[in-house]
């Protein structure tokens, strides 16, 4: 469940303000697909942050799963991140010289989990992307679709609730990208909540529901 | 986690084989100049106090330069043995005569003494008996030769039952020491050494008469200043409390003026090699900067992940540590290397000194420490947003 209640978000770049997210509300309920689309600069990205609790709002209040985020210390955040939030992001972001697996067992290391589990639930969230075979690659060796299905794999690992993917078809071609889309509907069947970060409106129209963001104000459209 | 931390540190420093070779050699480097530095030191100490030992460590030698007019007669020396304090005495005039031989002529040093020289001083006798009291009261010509001067006036060691000539007189060898191991480099004076009896000695030389003015004493304890304080307010007493009339020179002082000059040696020397070390601990840091600085995406994506600031900051500490720590033991494995070298090209018997290895370890740890805490604090703090957008 994510609760955005009257959100605003400034950046100062020199001695300019830019309202980069203002007034925003929202709710998100379980199990809810939803994509939020909108151009660049549009407060996408900030609104994503602050999802993920990696940023918090100067204004308002987010509630996530009940729990006010911004009365959170630091080493709160970072639990709230590895245990309930899966990220997906545009540009893969894996680590270019660790193996596919060691990628997706890294939220579990931190986690401290058991080594057993570890490997299980490697094993398990590589099979589901279809890549356990090539568990000993590296992601410079594996073509941008693949990355793409390890990084997904990574967050499915730790088991959270909320998947956020940041654009994550953007640097794929449309084939590659439906796969990609494909893996996100089999979460969202098993009962994830998929919050879809997007500029490209077929992409946004898969979703149960879209918010459509522009200059830091959004609207609501119902599908 | 500190197994896992430690895992991808190796990781990390191994995809960067040459850099983390380079930063390592500045440890290397320091460790090493650390360890060979200190262990000659010390293996040099150990020779040198050896060697001293060697000459007799509870002994003490009394010049006489002013007798008051009581004089010390060589029949009255035992006098200083008698309550105890002090085991043997013997006379120990010395003169320098010409020895010659069969075989060559040389510059030799007399020494003129009695039976008890021989333990006192700890020599120890290859062929042949040393000097007896018979041969002091018939003032027998009857000589004891060192090794060298066996060979180079007589030309041979076994020259026991020949005669040697000194300044001209005839003396028949006795007895043949042992050679001495000298290769510390210290030697007491002329290498050519005979001990003749001290009673011969006075016909052979007219510096030397019946009054004693030269003698070593040893101790019967190992408390060689008590010793040397009794000594010194026995003759205090005798010589009217005129300070200067002799002086006592301690070997066991010399031992330990020379202890404590290795000592101070092999810290100033232990000190410029810390230095260095400290210089390889900059490199650490250096090279650490660069890692974060590079790593800043991998840092974000960590974060991004589920990596605390504890974790961020563990993984390069530990990365620190292990390059630090690496470095070391190849330091420590390049010294024993060049230490055994140094053993085989100069035939000599220096060997790793633990304690210097242990030191080394322990500063190397702290360098890798102290130097990887800013960089590894840096990393921690990166903000996840602008860590991930970095390029």
């Amino acid at each position: 469940m994510i609760i955005f209640q009257d959100i605003s978000k400034i950046y100062c770049i020199g001695s300019e303000k830019v309202c980069a997210l203002s007034h925003a509300n929202l709710h998100i309920y379980p199990g809810e697909f939803v994509s939020i689309i909108g151009p660049s600069g549009s407060g996408k990205s900030t609104m994503m942050n602050i999802m993920g609790c990696l940023d918090t709002a100067d204004k308002g209040q987010y509630l996530l799963d009940g729990l006010s985020v911004k009365d959170c210390t630091e080493q709160e955040l970072t639990r709230i991140r590895s245990q309930k939030i899966g990220f997906i992001f545009q540009s893969f972001n894996l680590i270019g010289n660790m193996t596919a697996e060691e990628n997706v067992e890294l939220p579990l290391i931190y986690q401290k989990l058991p080594a057993k589990e570890r490997k299980e639930r490697v094993h398990d969230a590589l099979e589901r992307v279809r890549l356990y075979e090539r568990r000993s690659h590296k992601p410079g060796q594996l073509s941008g679709g693949q990355q793409q299905r390890i990084a997904i794999a990574r967050a499915m690992a730790s088991q959270p609730s909320l998947y956020l993917a940041d654009e994550p078809t953007g640097n794929l071609d449309s084939a590659t990208g439906y796969q990609i889309m494909e893996i996100f509907h089999a979460l969202h069947n098993r009962g994830n909540t998929i919050v879809l970060i997007t500029h490209d409106e077929t992409v946004a129209a898969q979703a149960d529901r879209s918010i459509r963001i522009k200059d830091g104000y959004m609207t609501e459209v119902s599908i | 986690m500190i197994t896992q931390s430690v895992k991808m540190a190796v990781s990390s420093i191994f995809s960067n084989k040459l850099r983390s070779l380079l930063t390592m050699l500045g440890i290397i480097i320091g460790v090493m100049s650390l360890v060979v530095l200190v262990s000659l030191v010390n293996g040099a100490t150990g020779s040198i106090t050896d060697s001293i030992n060697a000459l007799g460590n509870n002994l003490l030698h009394v010049t006489i330069s002013d007798d008051h007019n009581r004089p010390v007669k060589l029949s009255e020396l035992e006098v200083f043995t008698k309550d105890g304090q002090f085991d043997l005495i013997a006379p120990a005039a010395a003169s320098s005569a010409t020895a010659s031989g069969a075989y060559a002529e040389e510059s030799a040093q007399i020494t003129g003494t009695t039976a008890a020289y021989l333990d006192i001083q700890g020599l120890e006798l290859e062929s042949g008996r040393f000097l007896m009291k018979p041969d002091l009261d018939n003032h027998s010509n009857v000589a004891v030769i060192n090794a060298d001067l066996a060979t180079e006036v007589l030309g041979r060691r076994d020259v026991v039952g020949e005669n040697v000539k000194f300044n001209g007189k005839k003396f028949l060898v006795i007895g043949v020491l042992k050679e001495k191991n000298s290769s510390a480099g210290i030697s007491s004076g002329s290498t050519l050494q005979a001990y003749i009896p001290y009673t011969s000695l006075i016909r052979l030389s007219e510096d030397i008469s019946l009054n004693v003015t030269s003698f070593c004493i040893s101790a019967a304890g190992d408390d060689m200043d008590t010793a040397e304080q009794q000594l010194e307010s026995i003759l205090l007493e005798r010589f009217e409390q005129d300070e200067d009339a002799f002086s006592i020179f301690n070997q066991s002082s010399v031992a330990e003026t020379m202890s404590s000059v290795t000592g101070t040696l092999s810290l100033l020397l232990g000190g410029i090699a810390g230095i260095s070390l400290l210089v390889g601990g900059i490199g650490i840091m250096n090279i650490m900067l660069v890692s974060v600085t590079e790593r800043t995406r991998e840092i974000g994506i960590r974060k991004a992940v589920g990596a605390g600031r504890g974790a961020i900051m563990l993984q390069f500490l530990i990365e620190a540590l292990i390059i630090s720590l690496f470095g070391c033991f190849l330091g420590i494995a390049f010294s024993w290397i060049a230490i055994e070298a140094v053993n085989i090209i100069g035939s000599a018997d220096y060997t790793l000194s633990t304690g210097i290895v242990l030191l080394s370890i322990a500063f190397s740890t702290g360098i890798g420490v102290l130097f990887g805490l800013y960089p590894a604090n840096r990393a921690a703090k990166k903000n996840p947003i602008e860590a991930l957008r970095y390029n």
